[in-house]
């Protein structure tokens, strides 16, 4: 199964998957439609892209009233279901990510369906801040680069030179 | 109405504190595009060509291009044209950041500043709401200060374009900062806000941008990222090592300018370059507004004496002029004076090669030392900082050096010690060991520049083409070819940077998709060729001739006396007489009858 995975260090800030991803939602390009956000601390330099992370204890899903959230077996994707949705935003308030939100019109809830699997997001992220990847790539990648970097920095310790750390 | 524009105008006048709202001019919009061509024109029909730049009269268009706020690569760019006080052409310069594509999505193209304030005022754009706001709390501030405070004032999200303090007090090399860390750089536009009272616009915007073919437009951003993926600049060498990653190359041909130009090889380059950088000051990568590439360096000081800086940059520009060109190879004094110019809002090319004039100009006897507070010698890194902060403040020499090379050298008795076209500093390729961009330094219409027609790409990088960087055969073409793309590009909105690997039907097919307006490779290039006549056409009003189209004497007659491109000079005279017969001009660089004509311009 493949899974989103997010790494705020290698976001270089372009704002390409907020730009795509409210093109292929809506048509149109605004960012204030994106389900995916990079949020900036500009006294500090700093950006961090948040989205949902289609969470497996999923409080957006157990609040819902009309049940008009339902996850898909297969992908494990949180998908909304707009016809019965009520607008309560009671999904809104739940997500401890604030990854569930309200369009621009203050009509309808957005929530983020990896676009079926093929998020609009990640195409467009050239940094690799945004990556869709099998679960166990997702992991074993990661472990690799500690691995090395683990590596690099015992060598460096056995020869008692300086570590770049 | 054409998509890709937002399709509103916003015009201040600042005089009469008045806000009006016009709508894009759509037969503009298909001969000039956007950016630096519709702005151009706008400048062209509305600025007196003699106008003192400083004076009310003189107007400032903050521009975006139809690509602006949507997913074509890094086409968020904000262009500021207006009559640039350092020469007195029609100036543009371009900046990234993310301004641009926030006034897309607050509804407007462009804002056009015009009179003056009678004091310090900001612009508060929140989508349709504009308001002119007292800035008195404001002025004074350093530029990422000043992004804070009118970020507090109106909206955490927002973006912001600011000037600083070298703005405030006019300084010829003062520039346009957008959120506090970028810049329009060149020919001293700032100098104008400042002069209009006007510190900075904090703007916000969720009304969005409508293109005019979805699929179409799906699958040119999809072509055009699979260009840039495939190459080799865009893809490794600007994300990997930033624009310094150029250091090397060009020390390494002998044509890096060295202790103002007095040598074209630095033998300790590397302590400059991006792959020091990266040892040494890299935090991480940044990218403009819809930028794939990320080019830009967030940075930190390390070690020595400015440890503890944090910042953007440098890029390779200021990397080479506070480095190399003044002798230095200390990357933290070049980073910590590049954050100066960030913070003042300083030209980071004009301000560090007037340094060099300065050491060259000291060095030589000519500026007494009574006039100068410490020695100013070449490879004083502590010396280069502090008259970085004297220009910013405008304090004792800083003043004069603060009004660029030209005017220093001439207040000197020795105006050929200025490495200046058109009283513009140039760019880090030295025009010996490199002839095409000596072509383009003469001929660029804002006066030295190197991204008005980027022959580097050819001469040095190999690409779209190799050619031989020494021969003068092919150069004439090549510049024309170079500023004729670039200038369509520059108003289409994109970064120039994404001509690694994209090409003119890219830009032509994503314009097409957007506006609606059907461009081929053909009427691109044409509309920028346009541009091009348009800007000489107003220079020409503005008093500007053919003996203009120079270089300084150094790079005519003076050999590079070491290094690999010993012993060459540019003989300009090989490539300008070409130059204007390819461009459809006279023998004294007149634009003919028959080629403005051809282009609508009469």
């Amino acid at each position: 199964m493949k899974v989103l995975v997010v790494d705020p260090l290698k976001c270089a800030g372009g704002k390409n998957c907020e730009l795509a991803c409210s093109f292929a939602k809506t048509g149109r390009f605004n960012i204030a439609d994106s389900r995916v956000k990079i949020h900036f601390f500009q006294e500090s330099i700093k950006f961090v892209p948040t989205v949902c992370m289609q969470c497996r204890d999923a409080y957006c899903l157990q609040v819902c009233p009309t049940g008009s959230l339902n996850r898909d077996a297969s992908n494990g994707v949180i998908n909304l279901n707009q016809d019965t949705c009520i607008g309560c935003k009671q999904c809104i308030v739940a997500c401890p990510w604030g990854s569930v939100k309200l369009d621009v019109a203050g009509e309808r809830i957005m929530k983020c369906d990896l676009c079926g699997g093929d998020p609009a997001c990640v195409k467009v992220c050239e940094s690799g801040a945004l990556r869709f990847v099998e679960a166990d790539e997702a992991v074993s990648s990661k472990q690799r680069e500690t691995a090395e970097r683990y590596m690099d920095i015992a060598q460096a310790i056995q020869r008692g030179g300086e570590t770049h750390a | 109405m054409l998509k890709g524009f937002a399709g509103t105008i916003l015009r201040v006048n600042l005089s009469k504190g008045a806000i009006l709202r016009e709508e894009i001019n759509e037969e503009w919009a298909r001969l000039y595009i956007g950016g630096r061509g519709y702005g151009g024109k706008l400048i062209y029909e509305e600025v007196n060509p003699a106008a003192d730049p400083l004076a009310p009269e003189n107007k400032v268009v903050l521009a975006t291009g139809p690509l602006g706020g949507t997913t074509a690569p890094a086409a968020g760019r904000m262009m500021v044209v207006t009559k640039g006080p350092l020469n007195g052409s029609l100036a543009c310069s371009n900046a990234g950041g993310y301004f641009g594509t926030e006034l897309k999505m607050a509804g407007f193209d462009m804002i056009v500043l015009e009179g003056k304030s009678k004091n310090p005022v900001y612009l508060s754009i929140m989508n349709d709401q504009v308001e002119i706001r007292d800035a008195s709390g404001i002025w004074g501030k350093i530029a990422h200060e000043a992004d804070s405070l009118l970020r507090a004032a109106t909206h955490t999200e927002a973006r912001t374009m600011q000037i600083g303090p070298a703005a405030e007090k006019l300084s010829l090399i003062s520039c346009v900062m957008f959120d506090g860390h970028r810049a329009s750089g060149r020919t001293g536009v700032g100098a104008v806000l400042g002069s209009k009272n006007f510190k900075g616009i904090s703007v916000r915007g969720t009304r969005g941008v409508e293109i005019n073919d979805y699929e179409g437009f799906k699958q040119a951003v999809e072509k055009a990222y699979a260009k840039l993926k495939a190459h080799p600049v865009a893809s490794q060498g600007l994300p990997t090592y930033g624009t310094a990653v150029l250091v090397n190359i060009l020390n390494d041909i002998g044509s890096l300018p060295t202790k103002n130009a007095q040598n074209a090889y630095f033998a300790t380059a590397d302590g400059i370059s991006g792959e020091t950088m990266v040892k040494k000051t890299l935090i991480k990568n940044k990218g403009c507004g819809a930028c794939p590439i990320g080019c830009g360096r967030i940075t930190e000081i390390r070690e020595g004496a400015y440890k503890g800086s944090k910042g953007e940059g440098p890029e390779y520009e200021t990397a080479w002029s506070f480095g190399a060109m003044c002798g230095i190879d200390d990357i933290s004094a070049v980073t910590k004076a590049h954050y100066l110019c960030d913070d003042y809002g300083l030209d980071g090319i004009s301000a560090g090669v007037t340094i060099a004039c300065a050491m060259e100009l000291y060095e030589k006897g000519y500026m007494p030392k009574k006039d100068a507070p410490f020695p100013i010698r070449f490879g004083d890194s502590a010396a280069m900082v502090n008259l970085t902060q004297l220009m910013g403040s405008g304090e004792g020499i800083g003043a004069l050096l603060a009004q660029g090379s030209f005017r220093l050298a001439e207040h000197y008795g020795h105006p050929e010690l200025s490495m200046s076209v058109k009283k513009q500093e140039i760019a880090a390729y030295d025009p010996r060991g490199v002839k095409g961009i000596g072509l383009e330094f003469a001929t660029s219409n804002r006066g030295a520049c190197h991204v008005r027609g980027y022959t580097i790409a050819a001469e040095v990088l190999g690409t779209p083409v190799s050619v031989d960087r020494l021969a003068y055969e092919g150069k004439a073409a090549l510049t024309k070819a170079f500023q004729d793309l670039t200038a369509a590009v520059d108003a289409s909105g994109a970064c120039l940077f994404t001509t690694f690997g994209m090409d003119a039907a890219n830009y032509a097919e994503l314009l097409t998709a957007a506006t609606g307006i059907p461009y081929s490779e053909a009427s691109l290039v044409q509309a920028g060729e346009r541009i091009w006549n348009l800007e000489r056409l107003w220079n020409q009003k503005a008093g500007f001739t053919a003996k203009d189209d120079t270089l300084p004497k150094r790079f005519l007659t003076e050999q590079i006396p070491s290094g690999p491109s010993k012993g060459e000079v540019n003989d300009l005279h090989k490539m300008l007489p070409e130059y204007y017969q390819l461009r459809g001009w006279d023998s004294e660089g007149n634009p003919s009858k028959e080629k403005l004509k051809e282009l609508g311009l009469r």
